[in-house]
């Protein structure tokens, strides 16, 4: 990389007066989750200048997904944002779908919705655990984690992963959930406000804490918007725009929830931003419960779903159809489509280029930590080195996701 | 399903406005894409984004796609989305190689414009820094032209 400051850079800085250095901070550094570089020129304390170096986790996940079918690209996006890996499955399978035309079955929307949900709060606790512990509260860690453990627990429960579920399948879902699902949710419904009010009384108003988020890393609404900012890191910023309620899917309007949103911009204002989701998302979750009725998990049709074991082992035309689905896949219909979702760090987003094969001609993937991460030099140019840290913490970034 | 009521003005509104420098306009499963000729690419985005019907103040992706048969072998694809009026549009052209650079209308595609010149090859032209961002500095070729092997070449 260029950016390493090189023999001559050394030099020009020891001649030169102003006493500029330039600072390499990662990509081994234990706050920038993840192998994220950021070269800082600092004068004195001051950053001068603030140019992330993202691309040491490229995996070109956009070039692979061009050769595979499309139910084997769903473990590709596990591996994004692997800490909501479950939101990049649907995300991913929301426009194939599309694309082919088919509605999925109202029981699996309603176990996505809930499974979303619940992975923005496992997210969430990543995310305030993580960042608090740059700024030096340990504690917050250990309580996010015995959380977020819960809803683990949840999640092998349903797919037998604790992390990359790949549990999406484009048509619905792997399989079912078992027996003991919704009262193994409820359970974690009724008992998580509780430990939020811990996690709130534990940080929202300790004044060390507030003394390094309040005025930090200020972003004004036109800046966001113009920087292409979203998730709670536009709504900390003050703008209303939520796709669960501004162009809802999955059933989303059949849900009373509130949206979140600041008004200053500042650190401060993300965080309390993505507490409060913590909580309307177990709302949500309480609420898709009731509407969670018995009934098939897959679309009712052997050209997209394979099918089910006991037939594929009894009968020649399941097995033939077994077989030619494992072997070739499924054709999509020629077209393009770009499907959207509200992730835990904002709008992820699939486009997909179909040529009627059975791969997509092209893939990109709308990365939100990705776009968000372009806004750091704007939040930390003109402030102290540790804002900087404060700045990545609540902008809330996975490098698996940025690099791709 | 028809589209939006918002985005058929929006459409006609193109149409008035920039006419033959249209090639085509799509609706496909709800979306709109409007392909336009290269040499009105920046002026149509600003328009789009300073319209007061259109209001497409953010801009979500952009991005190329390649078709190596073409002489113009890229597409460059832009996704826009107002947050006011709550709908999205799609805009196309394409280029053999250079496009003149969004970043004068969205700051935002200073990084975007990066990746796509990283994977592609695309050159945006006025582009203030345009430089690798995924892969590292020295790296040869672009990997997601179409003629570049999915396995990659021995180092």
């Amino acid at each position: 990389m260029s950016q390493t400051p090189t023999n001559e850079h050394t030099e020009t800085f020891r001649q030169s007066s102003e006493r500029r250095m330039r600072l390499n901070m990662g990509p081994q550094h234990p706050s920038t989750h993840g192998v994220l570089q950021i070269v800082l020129d600092l004068e004195g304390e001051v950053v001068m200048r603030c140019d992330p170096v993202p691309g040491y986790l490229h995996r070109g996940t956009e070039k692979l997904a061009e050769e595979r079918y499309y139910n084997q690209i769903v473990p590709l996006t596990d591996r994004l944002d692997y800490v909501s890996a479950f939101n990049n499955n649907v995300a991913f399978v929301l426009p194939v779908e599309k694309l082919l035309g088919i509605e999925i079955p109202e029981r699996a929307m309603w176990i996505r919705v809930i499974l979303m949900e619940l992975q923005r709060i496992a997210s969430h606790l990543i995310w305030y655990g993580t960042s608090l512990m740059d700024l030096g509260a340990i504690t917050a860690f250990l309580y996010a984690m015995r959380e977020r453990e819960k809803i683990l627990d949840i999640f092998e429960m349903a797919c037998g992963a604790r992390l990359t579920y790949s549990y999406c399948r484009v048509g619905g879902l792997m399989s079912d959930v078992p027996a003991g699902f919704e009262e193994k949710v409820e359970e974690f419904v009724k008992a998580f406000p509780t430990a939020w009010k811990e996690y709130t009384t534990l940080v929202s108003k300790n004044p060390i804490f507030m003394d390094r988020t309040k005025g930090v890393g200020v972003i004004t609404a036109e800046d966001a918007i113009d920087m292409g900012l979203t998730g709670p890191s536009l709504r900390g910023s003050g703008v209303d725009w939520d796709l669960r309620k501004k162009e809802p899917y999955y059933g989303y309007d059949k849900i009373d929830f509130a949206v979140p949103v600041g008004t200053k911009g500042d650190c401060y204002d993300r965080y309390l931003c993505r507490m409060e989701e913590m909580m309307q998302s177990n709302r949500i979750v309480e609420q898709a419960l009731k509407f969670l009725k018995p009934g098939p998990v897959k679309v009712d049709d052997p050209k997209i779903v394979l099918p089910p074991k006991e037939l594929a082992m009894s009968q020649a035309e399941a097995m033939q159809r077994h077989f030619y689905q494992v072997i070739h896949g499924f054709n999509v219909p020629v077209g393009e489509t770009y499907g959207k979702i509200e992730g835990s760090k904002g709008e992820i987003g699939f486009y997909i280029i179909s040529d009627g094969s059975s791969h997509p001609y092209r893939m990109k993937i709308r990365a939100p930590s990705f776009v968000n991460l372009q806004s750091l030099p704007l939040m930390t140019e003109g402030r102290m080195v540790a804002d900087v840290i404060t700045c990545i913490g609540t902008i809330d970034i996975v490098l698996g996701e940025v690099d791709r | 399903m028809p589209i939006q009521e918002s985005l058929q003005v929006v459409v006609k509104k193109l149409q008035d406005k920039f006419g033959d420098s249209i090639l085509s306009t799509q609706e496909f499963r709800d979306e709109v894409t409007v392909r336009f000729k290269p040499e009105v690419w920046v002026e149509a985005h600003r328009f789009l984004k300073e319209d007061e019907d259109c209001a497409f103040n953010m801009m979500i992706d952009e991005t190329a796609a390649d078709y190596p048969l073409r002489t113009e072998r890229f597409d460059v694809i832009t996704h826009l989305l107002s947050l006011g009026k709550a709908h999205r549009i799609r805009i196309k052209t394409q280029t053999a190689e250079h496009i003149p650079t969004l970043y004068s209308v969205w700051k935002t595609a200073n990084w975007l414009e990066r990746e796509t010149y990283d994977l592609f090859g695309i050159i945006f032209d006025g582009h203030p820094d345009l430089r690798r961002i995924l892969l590292t500095e020295d790296w040869e070729g672009f990997p997601l032209r179409k003629d570049y092997p999915i396995e990659g070449y021995d180092i």
